[in-house]
């Protein structure tokens, strides 16, 4: 019966409700789009470096991957040592640079790559085939943005150039290469041309600058059913066993890059986290207008329902209830208009240059998101605790006498 | 349905000794009642009658526990009601005391029916028979065709009948009415001065308070107040 009562009072003014339902449809889907921006990147972020099994990055030191043109030499020996220790079981190494690449008349400048097909995890293959290993330039993978730029399509011949290098007064260097695959690189941004060939192709072809240089090793440490903990403290001893042996190098853990990540993304968070307590608050103080309001209009309805034997309590939970309603209602609908909204939003981010393509900014996380919407339900019912604390207290026989008089 | 059914053996069901009330209106002290006293016996149709502000309705409020005296007492069925609990009091109102107000105060977006069920579902009573009494009592005050109908889409003698058949959802010992009829007109006001008298005549004890000469006439027992005392009681026990 307080159900039916309290969904009746707010059927009594359908616009009013509707309004303040869509209101707290707003500060839910305000609320969900922030958590799922505050903990949405590090769970891509994550995700996007864990999604090939490789859990450290080894750069020349002080480094981030491919942050710099920066390399480092002695590339075989180090992927070898790597090799030898027992926790690894895979590692891959990759060297970048910037080519200029033409066809007929159109050229465009592109991030090159050379990788171990058999290893790597930094593309994956679309269309066509990899490129054969070689040790000479011939074939090359592309993504989508090259081929675009360039108008090629698979099977065409390209000509790959570098740029003359003063430092190393070394003229520039000419290949022709086969257009054999198309590939989308994981941490490439989407609008950039970027090609894909054999390292010891790419570093025979760079010439001094490339002979036995790497830009990266990515190393899979070996996992064997072990607890999260225990398999983080392998990681971690490894990550200080190659920067003790090899202190050219930074070794760069998944957990250690996403702090560092974080550390650049503060500001989102903060974001976040203060718009999220906005929409919290907005939703609160929706909810005890709307049921304040209700409750002055009702007061000798209420007084009446007091003096025919219902208790305190009961006032207390019909008004409460309505709270609750409206809540859920907001809730239900600002569900959806939140996941709509964060997907529109992750589109436009994920089009800001220079991010990987596969790096999202809004990620769906069903305890993150259903601890912020129960928050915000436990918010609203609360937010009608004062006026139904109110309502409950009402001086029947005053009241009635009010009401007369009125 | 036949009647509500109370017994008429005139032991008293009510009284109040000396109660006094008084409360604040803006910076002033009403005196609202100054020491009544007053008995009702079971089976009674009480009228009470005086000017506006005489304190006929706080007298009223006081005899049904929705307001508690500054001083006296009030005795219902053997039991000093007037220092309860507003849980205890609560209760009281709601399984003993039937209340029907002159504005009737229907709950406006539910039915007929579901309106006289309101009380029993407060009184815990299972769905099933709270709907077949609630059917029970509408028929019995001429409203078995209007179960639906919420208050707006009946007339003024039909939702007071409504306010009645509420009053009566936990079978009380005590129906109390505050100027029923003063919202209706001449013949809707007689339909139900003749339905509160088939009340009494089943057994169920009415003490209303009126400004209505018919109703106040209809009555077996008139006491009239004034300046929050009682002049004149037409039935008083002799002490």
């Amino acid at each position: 019966m307080r159900t039916t009562l309290a969904w009746a009072a707010l059927r009594r003014h359908p616009m009013r409700t509707l309004l303040a339902i869509f209101g707290l449809a707003i500060a839910a889907a305000l609320l969900i789009d922030m958590v799922m921006l505050a903990t949405g990147m590090r769970a891509s972020f994550r995700s996007l470096l864990t999604s090939q099994g490789y859990q450290l990055r080894v750069t020349p030191k002080g480094t981030l991957p491919f942050d710099t043109e920066a390399s480092v030499g002695g590339a075989s020996a180090l992927v070898a040592s790597l090799r030898t220790h027992p926790d690894i079981d895979r590692v891959s190494p990759s060297l970048g640079t910037t080519v200029q690449v033409s066809i007929g008349d159109r050229a465009t400048s592109a991030f090159a790559l050379g990788t171990t097909a058999a290893v790597q995890g930094e593309y994956l293959l679309q269309g066509g085939r990899e490129a054969a290993v070689d040790t000479v330039l011939r074939e090359v993978v592309v993504n989508a943005a090259f081929l675009e730029r360039l108008g090629a399509t698979l099977g065409d011949t390209l000509d790959v150039g570098t740029e003359r290098s003063a430092q190393l007064r070394q003229a520039g260097r000419r290949a022709q290469v086969v257009l054999v695959g198309v590939v989308r690189f994981l941490y490439v941004p989407p609008g950039l041309p970027a090609m894909a060939a054999p390292l010891p192709a790419l570093q025979q072809f760079l010439g001094a600058a490339g002979r036995d240089r790497i830009s990266l090793a990515m190393a899979s440490v070996r996992v064997d059913g072990r607890d999260a903990e225990a398999q983080l403290a392998r990681i971690e001893a490894v990550r200080q066993w190659i920067e003790t042996e090899h202190p050219r190098v930074t070794a760069i853990s998944t957990e250690t890059a996403i702090v560092q990540v974080e550390e650049r993304l503060a500001y989102f968070r903060q974001l976040a986290f203060i718009l999220g307590a906005l929409s919290l608050v907005i939703g609160v103080l929706l909810v005890t207008t709307l049921v304040s309001l209700s409750v002055n209009e009702r007061l000798g309805e209420l007084a009446v329902l007091r003096a025919i034997g219902v208790p305190q309590a009961g006032v207390l939970q019909q008004i409460m209830l309505e709270g609750l309603m409206l809540g859920l209602a907001g809730i239900t609908l600002g569900l959806g208009l939140g996941l709509v909204t964060a997907r529109w939003l992750n589109t436009i981010l994920r089009d800001f240059p220079g991010l990987p393509a596969d790096l999202d900014f809004f990620v769906w996380s069903p305890e993150a998101a259903w601890k912020a919407l129960g928050m915000l339900l436990i918010a609203s019912t609360v937010a009608g605790a004062i006026p139904a604390w109110r309502a409950a207290r009402v001086r029947v026989a005053q009241a009635l006498r009010e009401e007369a008089v009125a | 349905m036949t009647a509500p059914t109370g017994n008429r053996d005139g032991t008293p069901l009510l009284e109040a000794h000396d109660v006094q009330r008084r409360y604040e209106a803006g910076e002033s002290t009403v005196h609202a009642l100054r020491g009544v006293s007053v008995a009702i016996r079971r089976g009674e149709f009480v009228a009470i009658v005086g000017a506006s502000g005489s304190g006929k309705s706080t007298l009223l409020h006081l005899l049904g526990a929705v307001d508690a005296p500054d001083a006296g007492r009030v005795i219902f069925e053997g039991r000093d009601i007037s220092r309860l609990s507003d849980a205890e009091a609560t209760r009281l109102r709601l399984l003993r005391v039937g209340l029907v107000f002159q504005r009737f105060y229907l709950m406006p977006t539910l039915s007929a029916l579901e309106n006289v069920m309101l009380p029993m579902a407060e009184a815990g009573l299972a769905p099933a028979a709270r709907r077949a009494r609630a059917e029970e009592l509408l028929r019995y005050v001429g409203l078995g065709e209007r179960t639906g109908h919420r208050p707006t889409q009946l007339s003024g003698g039909e939702q007071q009948r409504v306010a009645v058949a509420r009053a009566l959802a936990n079978e009380p010992a005590l129906l109390l009415a505050d100027e029923p009829t003063g919202e209706l007109d001449a013949a809707t006001g007689a339909a139900l001065i003749a339905l509160l008298q088939r009340l009494n005549a089943d057994g169920l004890t009415c003490v209303l308070v009126t400004h209505d000469a018919a109703l106040a006439q209809s009555a077996q027992r008139v006491i009239t107040m004034k300046d929050g005392r009682i002049v004149q009681d037409t039935g008083a026990s002799p002490s």
